[in-house]
């Protein structure tokens, strides 16, 4: 066929852009499940929850949970331990936010005491994940310069409410969703 | 390079062959009668070495895969059981994870060649980026390779690692979701580790061939700079570089043996013979020895990066850690634009030769401080020389080929060679 070149689109440049796209769009829907397959199933999706009975655990003590696979730290605060947290001003803190979806009230979002432990009338129960906010390790108890947690994959230290206070780590300890069912049982997730 | 093919095939079946599918003609004339300049030295059979060790590890790999079971419940047993007990497992395990590093050994050695003797300038720098890519996959093929005997240190090496993506911001999460298929390192995660840890080495082999191909189009680079001019400048490949490769194979070899028979778990960490614990991090993590210099260059970033005189944050510390790793293997890309001098060898560039020294020892200094404790002056004192590190390629290499005088070069490689006969 010679070519006649012809500004008008002819039937087989359609046809050409017709297959073309259609060829297009095929191949990402074919990409699509490639990369899902990758992505946690069902099993590992299905979001679990874990009650906790904490009427063992004393004043100073901790206990760790699995949660979603992640260790979940559960603390009875000391008088000392929520003093010294309470004392520390908001501008020296490296990360203002809570990063704790249970807070209520005003000014829910930000690093205060409160804020970060369980509420009013709780604020010795500490419930935070255990996974450090830099690259994932998890952080060791009652140790480093601020007598909370220290990281010691790279050296990051958190305070005695679990917020990021020295080191390369950029947020505090996230706190999961829970809530008391009981006095002494927490439910988790 | 790629001169006249001098292949004449000798026999009936030869000929019957090369008339249909070339390949002992491509052999001969890549292998035989390819011409190396006469002057290469010892740093020079490094690329034969890499070759050997590629082939080491997949061979002794597709062993160990016949024992191996990757599931998180059995997958230390595994290993361990075909260690002690299974036929020569101790000599197939360990001839594994010591060539890992005996391979990380040769390719740092090829790599700082490339970089005395100026090996990235035009036209090689396809032939630089095609090494800086297989430098890559082989760090990602020993990290999966690592995961694998799931061990404390495995584990929490893929923790930190696939943490890296967490540090990109708003989408960071989900892809590390993506990556380890679940929350944390598991199973999953294990699974996907092993097909790609088989799979990899099979993509390094066809990037090597690549970087072969690139090689034999432009030649090799000789400690001169010069480049070959006559055919006085030459030597047949074989047999004078086939046997010069292979006696440095052969030394090499010795070097490997005895790690592999008298040292064998001197280059790993003892942590990783406890199983792998989701719940307990180690005192201390570190990675394998040859990641030591990038990890210090993360760890080394520990500030976040504002705007000045506000509360803005434009890079937090964990992203400009993330970011600065990364870049310290970008930066290798660039080296063949970064290098602004006209003069290859750092035999005639007399400033540079004091900054590639000084290069080797940053890394050194690095590959120490990673392997501390990220505390005090140790992380200083890497701070100084992840900004040394940059600094030579950010700065030094642009700045150095215009101002630097450098010595006569020698007209040819053959008056080089000769007229150093001649004084003697
Ligand atoms: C570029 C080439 C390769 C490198 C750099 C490499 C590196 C590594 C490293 C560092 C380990 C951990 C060794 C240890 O501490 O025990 C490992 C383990 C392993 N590799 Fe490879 N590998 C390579 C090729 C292969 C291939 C091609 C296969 C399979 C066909 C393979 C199969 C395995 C298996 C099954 C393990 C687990 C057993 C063990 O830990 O000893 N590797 N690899
Ligand atoms: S993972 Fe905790 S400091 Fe890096």
């Amino acid at each position: 066929m010679s070519a006649k070149a012809s500004k008008e689109p002819t039937r087989r440049d359609f046809l050409y852009i017709a297959t073309g796209a259609a060829g297009a769009v095929g191949t990402v829907a074919l990409a699509w499940p490639f990369i899902d397959q990758m992505n946690p199933d069902a099993s590992t999706l299905a979001l679990s929850t874990t009650e906790v009975d904490i009427s063992s655990i004393e004043p100073g003590q901790s206990v760790v949970v699995k949660w979603r696979g992640k260790p979940v730290f559960i603390r009875n605060r000391t008088e000392k331990e929520i003093e010294e947290a309470k004392q520390v001003p908001l501008e020296e803190l490296k990360d203002r936010a809570a990063r704790n979806p249970n807070a209520q009230g005003e000014e829910a979002d930000t690093a205060i005491d409160l804020n970060r432990s369980a509420g009013k009338d709780k604020e010795n129960w500490l419930v935070m994940v255990g996974v450090c906010t830099h690259l994932g390790c998890i952080p060791v108890g009652q140790s480093g310069d601020f007598g909370g947690w220290f990281c010691p994959c790279h050296g990051s230290h958190y305070d005695t409410a679990g917020r990021i206070r020295k080191g390369p780590a950029p947020e505090n300890l996230a706190v999961p969703p829970f809530k008391f069912v009981k006095d002494n049982v927490i439910l988790i997730g | 390079m790629s001169g006249h093919s001098t292949y004449a095939p000798k026999t009936g079946f030869g000929k019957w062959m090369d008339a249909r599918l070339p390949i002992a003609r491509l052999m001969h004339d890549s292998f035989v009668s390819y011409p190396v300049p006469r002057n290469l030295n010892s740093f020079y059979t490094f690329g034969g070495i890499l070759s050997l060790m590629l082939i080491v590890q997949i061979v002794t790999g597709i062993v160990l895969a016949m024992h191996y079971a990757a599931n998180t419940e059995v997958a230390f047993n595994s290993v361990e059981q075909f260690v002690r007990d299974g036929n020569f497992g101790w000599l197939f395990r360990y001839m594994h994870a010591n060539g890992a590093s005996m391979f990380f050994i040769a390719v740092y050695i090829h790599i700082f060649r490339g970089l005395y003797y100026g090996s990235y300038k035009a036209p090689r720098e396809i032939l630089w980026i095609l090494g800086c890519i297989i430098f890559l996959l082989m760090m990602a093929t020993a990290f999966m390779g690592y995961v694998l005997p799931w061990g404390q240190m495995s584990f929490w090496g893929a923790t930190v690692i696939t943490g890296f993506f967490t540090a990109i911001p708003m989408i960071g999460d989900s892809i590390q979701t993506l990556l380890l298929g679940g929350f944390v390192v598991d199973n999953p995660t294990l699974n996907r580790f092993f097909s790609l840890h088989y799979l990899l080495p099979f993509m390094i082999v066809g990037v090597v061939i690549l970087h072969v191909w690139a090689l034999h189009v432009t030649g090799q680079t000789n400690p001169t700079g010069v480049e070959v001019k006559k055919t006085s400048d030459v030597i047949p490949f074989t047999p004078y570089a086939t046997v010069k490769d292979a006696f440095a194979m052969v030394v090499f070899l010795i070097v490997f043996a005895w790690f592999l028979f008298y040292l064998p778990n001197f280059l790993g960490h003892p942590d990783n013979y406890i199983p792998a614990d989701s719940l307990k991090t180690p005192a201390h993590i570190v990675p394998e020895w040859y990641f030591l210099p990038f990890y210090a260059i993360l760890r080394a970033i520990t500030f976040n990066i504002s705007i000045p005189f506000t509360d803005i944050v434009l890079i937090d510390s964990k992203l400009g850690g993330v970011l600065a790793m990364f870049g310290s293997i970008a930066v290798l890309f660039l080296v063949p634009w970064l290098d602004t001098s006209p003069v290859r060898s750092a035999n005639y560039r007399p400033i540079y030769r004091w900054f590639f020294w000084l290069l080797v020892i940053t890394g050194i200094a690095l590959g120490y401080l990673g392997s501390r404790p990220a505390e005090g002056g140790y992380v200083l004192a890497a701070q100084f020389f992840t900004f040394l590190y940059f600094a030579h390629f950010l700065v030094i290499l642009p700045w150095l080929g215009k101002f630097e005088k450098p010595t006569p070069l020698p007209a040819s490689i053959t008056d080089a060679v000769l007229g150093e006969k001649a004084k003697a």
